[in-house]
C-alpha cells in the first residue's frame, strides 16, 4: 500500500532496459534514435523520483532532480534536432539510413 | 491514519499501476512494432504515460514540458524524418532488427536486473534510506519553486547552468540548419 521510491526506480531502470534493446538492434537510424528518447526519458523519471522522495530534509526544497530533468529535456531536444538533420543530410547523400551501411569512419 | 490521505494514497497507487502498465506497454511496442511510422506513434504514448509519472511524483512543470517538447516537437521532429527519408514499403517491416538482436535482449535484461539489484536489494540500496516524500513551503508550487531556482539572481540557484542551455539550444538550431542544408 502506498509508492515508494522503489516503484519509480524499478519503473525507470526496466523504461531504460526496453529503450537500450531499441537502441542497440534496429536497423533504422530514427528507429536508434526512438531508443535513446526512451533512454533519456527513463534516466527523467528516476531523477524526478530522487527528487520528489528526498533522504535529506535541508534539501527537500531545492527540486534538484527536477532541475536536471529540465537539463536533461533541453539537451535531448538539441541532440533529437542536431541527429535527426544528420539522417536526412546521410540519406541525401547514400540513400539509405540503415546504420549497418553507414560506414564511412569505420576503419 | 486519515481517510482522506488512505484514499489518496489508494488513488494514487492504482493510477500508477494504470500507467506504468501502459507505459511499459507502449515503450515494448515501440521496440517489437514492425511499421515504424506505428513505433513512432507509440512514442508519443510512452512521452504521454511519462507525464503521468511526473504528475504523480508532484512535479507538474516537468509534466507539462514533457507533453510540450516530448510529445508535441520531438515526435513530430520524428514523423518527418521519417517521411523525408523513406527508403521501403512501410507494411512490409519497415523497423527491422539486426542480426544480433538475441544478444541485445540478454544485455538488456542484464542491465536491467543490474539496475534493479542496486535500487532494491543490495547493501548500498537507496531505496533503504529514502522514504519520506519532500514538503515544499506553504504558499509556493512546484512552478514557482522552479523558476526561483532557474532564474533569481541572488539566492542559490542554476542562473549560470540556464544561460548555458540557452547556447546549447543555439547550436544545435544552427548545426542543423547547417548540416541539413543541401548545398
Amino acid at each position: 500500500m502506498g509508492l515508494t521510491l522503489t516503484h519509480f526506480l524499478v519503473l525507470g531502470a526496466i523504461l531504460f532496459s526496453i529503450g537500450l534493446y531499441g537502441a542497440l538492434s534496429k536497423h533504422n537510424a530514427v528507429a536508434v534514435l526512438m531508443g535513446i528518447e526512451i533512454m533519456l526519458n527513463a534516466v527523467v523519471i528516476t531523477m524526478v523520483a530522487f527528487s520528489a522522495y528526498n533522504a535529506v530534509p535541508k534539501y527537500a526544497g531545492l527540486l534538484t532532480g527536477q532541475i536536471f530533468g529540465i537539463f536533461i529535456i533541453t539537451v535531448a531536444a538539441a541532440e533529437a534536432a542536431v541527429a535527426l538533420a544528420m539522417v536526412i543530410a546521410i540519406y541525401r547523400k547514400r540513400n539509405t539510413v540503415d546504420v549497418s551501411d553507414i560506414d564511412m569512419m569505420k576503419w | 491514519m486519515k481517510l482522506e490521505v488512505f484514499i489518496f494514497m489508494y488513488i494514487a497507487t492504482v493510477l500508477f499501476w494504470i500507467i506504468a502498465v501502459i507505459l511499459v506497454g507502449s515503450a515494448l511496442l515501440v521496440v517489437t512494432l514492425r511499421n515504424i511510422v506505428h513505433s513512432a506513434l507509440a512514442l508519443i504514448a510512452v512521452f504521454a504515460m511519462a507525464a503521468g509519472i511526473y504528475l504523480l511524483l508532484n512535479a507538474e512543470f516537468i509534466a507539462i514540458v514533457q507533453i510540450l517538447i516530448y510529445a508535441g516537437a520531438v515526435t513530430i521532429l520524428i514523423l518527418f524524418a521519417l517521411m523525408l527519408t523513406r527508403t521501403v514499403n512501410l507494411a512490409f517491416n519497415s523497423n527491422p532488427t539486426n542480426r544480433l538482436s538475441a544478444a541485445a535482449v540478454v544485455i538488456c535484461v542484464i542491465v536491467g536486473a543490474a539496475i534493479v539489484y542496486a535500487v532494491t536489494s543490495s547493501t548500498h540500496a537507496v531505496s533503504n534510506v529514502a522514504s519520506n516524500t519532500s514538503q515544499l513551503p506553504p504558499g509556493i508550487n512546484n512552478v514557482v519553486r522552479i523558476g526561483q531556482l532557474l532564474y533569481s539572481p541572488t539566492d542559490y540557484s542554476y542562473v549560470l547552468p540556464f544561460e548555458i542551455a540557452s547556447l546549447v539550444l543555439l547550436v544545435a538550431i544552427v548545426g542543423a540548419i547547417v548540416i541539413g542544408r543541401e548545398d
